[in-house]
């Protein structure tokens, strides 16, 4: 059988979402549920004075209505930061309490108050508008900028500041500064977005009066570990009393790692009304409420020679949190931020420092790729600078001080296990046809347009592990992942993940490395995930981890499988189980045509009695059954890296910005599915994309979100983006029995920089703030124009 | 949602009748549902005026296109006596919002609205379009009077619009990258009669251009506008485009719509 790693297998998820059969929570409905409304804050800051249900709880087909105060007395906890980060100085961070229903004050507009259950959604919403909230409305902090100078939100957190972290030596880089040639500087604002799943988040619950067990249908990418906050930390009911469960996602991008309030308090009011409940978010709830991405202000220098040697580099960030710390929220900024930041460079010296800040904004936590966009956007458009101030090419520099030998240890924190990162530059310098940009440049000049070429090198840390290290960081839980995988008495096999799907292709992929593993084919292999109920705790699925982490629990419990099944083949068939080979399914007696396949031996497994002349084929001290679970941690983060090259067109009489061409070269390790994989490539360059041309959240100054709906907030579409060229070089990860590496988030990653450093080269080496909008490309062109004239 | 009264009228004479100062003709909906939805508008009345066979079609005479007030965008823009006649309003048909809104939005219902953003204003404006009313003919000059603003009585039922084919035309409107609305859009025309430059997105309501059509009188050509100045002031400015970059860009597209003539 020819092994299905590395082939284009269509995937198996494709006819339900592509026919509308996709079961998402909402598709979700049971019989007498009620619906919900939240009442949310539209103030950005408030203290709340007195909430008013009276006449709305008289309003037509109202069930109940609860608030802040029902929370608290029913003492049920609040939302949580997942990782504890420490200051320079050693004290502890500075988290307030996030309360599902806000009780005392509100901090951003959306914040939830109360929530209304009615009989229909129409009526659910004539209530709603009948609470009466009354504010005693204070000066909103929304801007980053000047959050340290202003008031202080959280009673007890002073200058708004949660932590103010480092890592690094400064005084080594002071030293490296001082034997500097040259210092290149650089100021950045790395602008907010906001994740946009296509599905909005929704929770359906069904609290079963007599079980007492409440099930949570909910958009989470990690139900495992929604039902750990709910049980832990909510005190909604033990474990065993809920059950969580994420049927089809319609996108994540890091906005679903979280547990939100909602969640919380549907199923807190379930068992209190006993009745089913169901609330869907609106778009509007969605652009409010749903974690933010990004959102940086950055002051970066870099050291270096005359001849373009990288000799230190220093990152000031200012990262916002949002009105709360959230899942992820206080770890992006940091670990998943400061230690790339070096980038794929030598770098003898450097260090991060972060300070991490609330405002009355919605809060701020991981978005696909999480912390490494940041990071490389700030070392690649600062290479960028330095390539264009030592009037060097911005390949040349790069190959410069790219390291050339593997492990590698990266100078703030990783150690990277495999790559090279020469072959990858050099493999899209070709397919850019880097050398014949001077004639299209020439080209583009001769119709009165700009062109630029953008070029970045990038690598990822995902997959985060070892869990000791992990929780050495601050992180609260482990980051293994679990997998069983069952063989059924007839022989198909479902596989049971702790990680989650939701656009990442699971079904397909997993089945695909089990396929190979255990010789069945892949029709006859289901993959589970997303239901507490069904497979084992599981972390879930953020930082490109499913394939390197959970991909290889699957492979590590069908090799227990595999073992098993020798044992038994071996008694069937009379020889010892070190005779006995497993290839392509079948167990087979070395030399002999003695052998039974692995679904043989499934069906006897669990029948091991004596009949006849049957034999029990199960040795003694094995149990009936095929089935066999494993956990596994990695020694290492996986690291993919690349390098991408992009050029663009800019029509200075509008600044438009036309994106012409675009190359993605990436070493992902082994590739399982090269279709899915350049699926995951081509979401990802959409989104980094978008980030650096039309994405961009943005509040006022009384703190309401002004880019609230897609009227406002630019996503990229179809026709804005080029056909994109992909290519691949491959060093396996050693950290994996795969060889595998994260691909979810690399495109989201390197697109960004490659296409502001196409932009500003198009603009002569002009800085401009993302996104580079046409208003911005258009003044920066005329400034262009006016020095131009100026010089000659 | 508000609970309304959804009406279907049969004709334009009961459509008329049904409505009152706390109406709304249901056209393609693409304006009036989402102000519903977000609640922004709410109507007493709904009166839906698809059924009514006489508002909708494209009829093209020597010297003009007349087109139903229910007319789809989707229906002009793939419209061959269109294409062929003012092939400039056609495209501009085609660059409306998206293959959604072109497939249910309507120009009756898009002129009604006055939208300071919409595209097909301006064409009334820049092709000396006549608006069909249930009792009159107005002249576009008269018909868009402010921001959302028109000259229609609440009764008042748009039958039909009626656009002059002019010599040579072209529509180009830099698109909001979000809505796709115009951020501004420009429509130059060349009659036998005249020259019109209709603006739209650049202010509160679509004007036509005078000192634009001005230049372009003397000289039709791209040059001529070079030395028009257009001032910012009383421009809209948002997110998107401050007023002066608008400005600028009502000069730079009014450029591109002559070399596109
Ligand atoms: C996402 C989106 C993007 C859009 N992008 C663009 C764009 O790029 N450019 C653009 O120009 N427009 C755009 N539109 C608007 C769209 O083109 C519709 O034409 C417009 O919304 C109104 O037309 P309608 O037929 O949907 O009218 P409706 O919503 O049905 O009615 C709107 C108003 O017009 C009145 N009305 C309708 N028909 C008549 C009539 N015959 N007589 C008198 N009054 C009438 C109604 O009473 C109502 O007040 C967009 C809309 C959406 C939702």
């Amino acid at each position: 059988m020819a092994s299905l790693v590395g082939s284009r297998v269509e995937r198996k998820e494709d006819k339900r979402f592509l026919t509308g059969k996709g079961r998402y929570t909402s598709d979700i409905n049971i019989a007498n549920q009620t619906y919900a409304i939240f009442i949310r804050s539209p103030h950005a800051r408030a203290k709340i004075k007195k909430v008013d249900t009276s006449k709305a709880l008289k309003s037509s087909g109202v069930v109940d209505i609860l608030t802040g105060e029902h929370i608290a007395q029913d003492k049920i906890g609040g939302l949580i930061a997942g990782w504890a980060i420490r200051s320079e100085d050693g004290s502890e961070m500075k988290c307030p309490a996030n309360p599902p229903l806000a009780k005392d004050s509100v901090n951003f507009v959306g914040d939830p108050v109360a929530v209304v259950f009615a009989e229909t959604l129409d009526e659910a919403r004539a209530a709603a508008e009948l609470v009466k909230v009354d504010y005693k409305v204070l000066k909103a902090v929304s801007n980053l900028g000047e959050a340290m100078k202003s008031e202080a939100i959280h009673d007890g957190i002073d200058k708004n500041l949660c932590y103010d972290w480092l890592l690094g030596d400064r005084q080594k880089v002071k030293d490296a500064f001082d034997k500097a040639d040259k210092i290149i500087k650089l100021d950045i604002v790395n602008n907010r977005l906001i994740p946009n799943a296509m599905e909005p988040r929704a929770c359906v619950i069904d609290y079963n009066t007599a079980s007492e067990e409440i099930t949570c249908y909910t958009t989470s990418q990690n139900p495992h570990l929604s039902r750990l906050i709910m049980s832990a930390f909510g005190g909604v009911a033990p474990e065993n009393k809920l059950r969580v469960v994420a049927p089809d996602v319609g996108g994540g991008f890091g906005s679903k790692i979280n547990l939100y309030n909602e969640e919380i308090v549907c199923s807190w009011a379930s068992k209190k009304i006993e009745r089913p409940i169901k609330w869907v978010a609106e778009r509007t709830e969605s652009f409010l409420t749903d974690t933010h991405g990004r959102d940086h202000i950055t002051h970066a220098e870099l050291a270096v020679t005359n001849d373009g040697k990288f000799l230190g580099f220093k990152n000031e960030t200012i990262a916002n949190l949002g009105a709360y710390a959230r899942v992820f929220g206080t770890v992006t900024p940091t670990y998943l931020f400061g230690p790339c930041a070096t980038g794929v460079y030598i770098m003898p010296a450097a260090y991060s420092n972060v300070k991490a800040v609330y405002t009355n904004t919605a809060p701020v936590d991981a978005y696909r790729g999480a912390g490494r966009p940041e990071a490389t956007y700030t070392i690649e458009r600062i290479v960028d600078k330095a390539a264009m101030e030592l009037g060097m090419d911005p390949i040349e520099i790069r190959m410069k001080n790219f390291p050339t030998e593997f492990p590698f240890k990266q100078t703030l924190v990783h150690q990277i296990d495999s790559g090279d990162y020469v072959a990858g530059l050099n493999k899209a310098k070709e397919m850019a046809d880097y050398d014949g940009f001077a004639a299209r440049k020439k080209e583009s000049e001769s119709k009165g347009k700009l062109r630029g070429i953008g070029v970045t090198s990038y690598f990822e840390a995902c997959g985060i592990a070892p869990s000791p290290v992990v929780m050495m960081l601050g992180c609260g839980v482990g980051l293994w992942e679990s997998a069983e995988v069952r063989f059924n008495p007839t022989g198909q096999v479902t596989v049971y993940t702790g990680s989650h799907s939701h656009g990442q292709s699971h079904q397909t992929t997993f089945a695909q490395i089990a396929a190979d593993e255990l010789g069945v084919p892949i029709e006859n292999i289901d993959v589970v995930h997303g239901d507490t109920d069904k497979g084992t705790f599981g972390m879930g699925t953020y930082g490109s981890r499913s394939l390197t982490v959970g991909g290889i629990a699957i492979v590590n419990a069908c090799k227990k499988i595999v073992n098993k099944g020798k044992r038994i083949a071996a008694k069937m068939l009379e020889a010892s189980p070190d005779e006995v080979d497993f290839k392509n399914g079948e167990f087979v007696v070395a030399k002999s045509n003695k052998k039974k396949t692995i679904g043989e031996v499934a069906f006897a497994s669990y029948l091991p009695g004596v009949r006849d002349e049957v034999k029990s084929p199960l040795p003694e001290g094995d149990e009936p059954g095929l089935i066999e679970s494993s956990f596994f941690d990695p020694a290492n983060f996986s690291f993919p890296a690349g390098s991408h090259i992009c050029e663009v067109e800019i029509d200075p009489e509008t600044g438009h910005v036309k994106l012409d061409k675009y190359t993605a070269v990436d070493d992902f390790g082994t590739i399982v599915n090269p279709l899915i994989v350049e699926g995951q490539v081509h979401g990802g360059l959409a989104q980094g994309i978008g980030q650096a041309l039309y994405e961009n959240a943005q509040y006022d100054d009384s703190g309401q979100l002004i880019t609230a709906s897609y009227m406002d907030y630019t996503m990229p579409r179809a026709d804005d983006l080029p056909d994109f060229n992909l290519g691949f070089t491959c060093t396996k990860a050693t950290t994996n029995p795969l060889g595998v590496k994260g691909c979810g988030e690399a495109g989201t990653i390197a697109a960004t920089p490659t296409v502001m450093n196409a932009v500003i080269n198009a603009l002569g080496g002009k800085e401009i703030s993302l996104p580079a909008t046409a208003e911005k490309v258009w003044k920066a062109c005329k400034e262009m124009k006016k020095s131009n004239a100026k010089a000659a | 949602m508000k609970t309304f009264n959804y009406h279907s009228a049969k004709d334009v004479k009961e459509a008329s009748k049904l409505a009152s100062s706390n109406s709304a003709f249901l056209a393609g909906g693409m304006t009036t549902i989402p102000s519903m939805k977000l609640g922004l508008a709410s109507y007493k009345d709904i009166i839906d005026i698809k059924r009514i066979k006489k508002l909708t079609g494209i009829k093209v005479s020597g010297k003009t296109v007349t087109i139903g007030a229910t007319t789809k965008h989707s229906e002009v823009a793939s419209s061959k006596d269109v294409k062929k006649a003012i092939p400039s309003l056609a495209a501009l048909a085609e660059g409306i919002g998206d293959p959604q809104v072109r497939n249910r939005g309507t120009i009756g219902g898009s002129i009604a609205n006055n939208d300071p953003a919409a595209d097909y204003p301006s064409a009334c404006i820049a092709l000396n379009a006549t608006i069909h009313t249930n009792n009159r003919s107005i002249d576009a000059e008269k018909f868009f009077r402010g921001m959302f603003e028109t000259c229609l009585k609440s009764t008042e039922v748009i039958e039909a619009i009626e656009f002059s084919i002019p010599e040579k035309s072209s529509y180009q409107k830099l698109p909001n990258p979000a809505s796709r609305y115009a951020i501004i859009g420009v429509y130059v025309a060349k009659h036998k009669t005249g020259i019109n430059v209709g603006v739209t997105g650049a202010k509160s309501c679509v004007y036509n251009d005078k000192d634009l059509a001005g230049a372009l009188t003397k000289n039709f050509s791209s040059s001529a506008i070079d030395g028009v100045k257009i001032s910012s002031s009383g421009m809209n400015s948002d997110i998107h485009a401050s007023s002066d970059y608008r400005a600028n860009m009502v000069k730079a597209f009014a450029k591109k719509a002559v070399d596109a003539c």
